[in-house]
């Protein structure tokens, strides 16, 4: 059973103009679209720079005001609510940022940044509160004495891994994390992926797990959503979306991924350019005349493609 | 070293920062060669040398707290003991190099057709027309739609490909034998990537230049590559074909970043991590392996002592003797 609903999530951003500066569009950041988050389970999201995927994830802990649409957390509505301070939404839904540099006070602690949390949700006694900033330490393997020192002081796979402590901090049910590991390189990215796997099966915690890296995005996702100018154009489960993807531009997404496989580069091309070929010309198979993507056809019952005929468009 | 089809040659090359009254080398005594016509791969991870490595190449250190030596010769000629003015006749003529981030690097206040120009004034003859129609010609073999409008306009109205793509145009006015790229791709996103790594190389197969390709995304020296030389702490540690170095990795450290890499067709097995971290400049162990710490369950004695790069296949370098014995920690083994 899912603990959280998000139906028909709008996002749209007025662009003012003309003499009296009025509203004259509108840019469809997020679009219409609908998830269902479960326990233990990871959710991808995934799509290239400007199709709203970070916006999606302010959207859900409340960074960016929803247009449209609900969310539903555990039968309560939460959208757009002025929340108390420590409400339970705000407790169990938690953010990793990006940049794990611009997301922390560099004039804080580490000891202040990680009991933030702690104090915000929780009536822990100063003793308590010390405890529990050793074990998140421990939790993301740091050394203890690090906590009388600053963010700048650690490396970046570090601070990653303090914005994973902070985030952890109060057992939130659902974890949002924007891009955690694309300004990290290949070494320190396979270790803050494995602490989130090993958090993950400990606390038994969710995913929102937003990427632009396929390759990242398969590693640790069940379920993919494929996401393009705001909507979703396909969803699955990792399975059905890298064996059999529906839809023109999953297509033509995975198709641009390098391999590390030299020896079939060629063939690869090959095949990159006809689907670079077939995406110019049937577009219009996918996309209405505005360019907008169509609504999400089930073709199973985990497998949603974003086209008018689902069987036969393939 | 073999004769006619040599571009560029790098030998002992050194580059140290100055960092108080000491200096510290970030390159470490790299030798190298490029050869007409080929895509030689330098990666590794931050902090490892290879963007040091290229601006080393084409000059543009202060020469105030950085101090460059060893030999890079073209044509002959020795560039590391250039002076300034000589530099700039090889630069842009010579070596094109495509800069990371190409909103940057381009000049926010001139219009595109001024920047790319901007070499062909300083080093052609062309006439005025001559030259703007040769701006409209290198936007077109770049892929760039409307070349008339494009170079009307300024950097900020175009998108990240499209100025990766003016960037590479202006690598390429000039037509020199040589492209240094640094991180091309890393700001894009993956389909753009396969556009620009595909211009790249039909450039490239036209001119027959060579190109020095400077990037941490393996899948990136899979797909273009012709050769790749690894860096770890300022040294070359593996040199390989692309194929042989994808099949038969044998530096420990190139090993361990294979197996770090979330794969496509593997699911929810543990990545591989190397222990510790990358060693600062200034905390680098000027002696022996300097991968040694990452994989302390290694016998110290398989270690050289003064470890240098050794021919373990045809054209296929390794430094160390210590790939030898290596064994990743999990596999068992004798555990230190």
């Amino acid at each position: 059973m899912s603990f959280m609903q998000i139906k028909d999530l709008c996002v749209h951003y007025p662009i003012r103009g003309g003499f009296f500066n009025t509203v004259v569009d509108q840019v469809y950041a997020v679009d219409g679209i609908t998830m269902e988050f479960d326990k233990g389970k990871t959710y991808g999201l995934v799509g290239e720079s400007g199709c709203g995927k970070s916006t999606t994830g302010k959207a859900i802990i409340g960074l960016e005001r929803i247009t449209s649409g609900s969310i539903i957390y555990e039968g309560e509505e939460v959208t757009n609510q002025r929340r108390k301070r420590n409400s339970a939404y705000n407790r169990d839904v938690q953010m990793i940022f990006q940049d794990s540099h611009s997301s922390m006070n560099p004039r804080k602690r580490v000891s202040d940044i990680l009991a933030e949390p702690i104090r915000n949700f929780t009536n822990m006694t100063p003793d308590e509160e010390r405890r529990r900033i050793n074990e998140l330490l421990a939790i993301v393997g740091m050394p203890e004495d690090a906590k009388h020192k600053y963010p700048h002081e650690f490396s970046g796979g570090q601070r990653q891994r303090l914005g994973i402590a902070r985030a952890v901090a109060c057992n939130p049910k659902l974890i949002i994390a924007d891009e955690p590991v694309s300004a990290l390189d290949l070494s320190v990215q396979a270790q803050v992926l494995n602490f989130m796997q090993d958090i993950q099966d400990e606390y038994g915690l969710s995913y929102l797990f937003i990427s632009h890296d396929l390759g990242v995005v398969k590693h640790m996702c069940d379920d993919i959503a494929i996401m393009y100018r705001g909507r979703f154009v396909e969803r699955g489960t990792s399975k059905e979306i890298y064996a059999d993807p529906r839809h023109i531009y999953t297509h033509r997404l995975l198709s641009a991924i390098p391999n590390i496989e030299p020896e079939t580069r060629l063939e690869r091309k090959v095949e990159r350019l006809q689907v670079e070929k077939d995406y110019k010309d049937k577009q219009h198979n996918y996309y209405d005349e505005n360019g907008k993507v169509h609504p999400l056809q089930p073709i199973t019952d985990t497998h949603f493609v974003a086209m008018l005929n689902a069987e036969g468009g393939n | 070293m073999s004769g006619a089809n040599e571009l560029l040659e790098i030998k002992n090359l050194s580059t140290s920062f100055r960092i108080k009254d000491d200096f510290f080398p970030a390159v470490d005594d790299v030798s190298l060669t490029l050869k007409k016509n080929e895509i030689l791969a330098i990666v590794g991870e931050s902090g490892c040398g290879k963007s040091t490595l290229a601006t080393s190449i084409v000059g543009l250190h202060n020469p105030n707290n950085t101090k460059v030596t060893g030999e890079i010769n073209y044509k002959g000629k020795n560039l590391v003991t250039m002076t300034d003015e000589q530099f700039n006749n090889v630069r842009g003529a010579d070596i094109g190099f495509i800069f990371q981030d190409p909103l940057s690097a381009l000049n926010p206040l001139m219009k595109i057709e001024q920047q790319i120009e901007e070499s062909l004034i300083y080093h052609t003859k062309l006439a005025k027309a001559e030259r703007q129609a040769r701006v409209l010609q290198l936007l077109e073999q770049v892929g760039i739609p409307n070349p008339p409008r494009v170079a009307q306009q300024f950097p900020h109205q175009l998108s990240g490909g499209m100025r990766q793509r003016v960037m590479i145009a202006i690598a390429l006015a000039c037509k020199p034998p040589i492209i240094i790229a640094d991180e091309p791709t890393t700001a894009l996103d993956v389909t753009i990537q396969a556009q620009i790594l595909d211009l790249l190389k039909e450039l490239q197969a036209e001119t027959e230049s060579g190109i020095i390709l400077i990037t941490h995304d393996l899948g990136v020296v899979a797909e273009v590559a012709d050769r790749v030389a690894v860096m770890y702490a300022g040294q070359v540690i593996e040199e390989a074909p692309v194929v042989e170095l994808f099949r038969n990795p044998k530096h420990p450290y190139t090993r361990s970043l294979l197996n770090s890499i979330p794969q496509m067709n593997s699911e929810g097995d543990k990545l591989n991590v190397i222990h510790g971290i990358v060693p600062s400049l200034k905390n680098l162990p000027r002696t022996g392996c300097r991968f040694s710490p990452r994989i302390p369950w290694i016998d110290r004695a398989t270690h050289e002592d003064n470890p240098t790069l050794h021919e373990v296949a045809p054209d296929h370098f390794v430094r160390c003797t210590c790939w030898k014995t290596f064994h990743f920690e999990d596999e068992g083994g004798s555990v230190q």
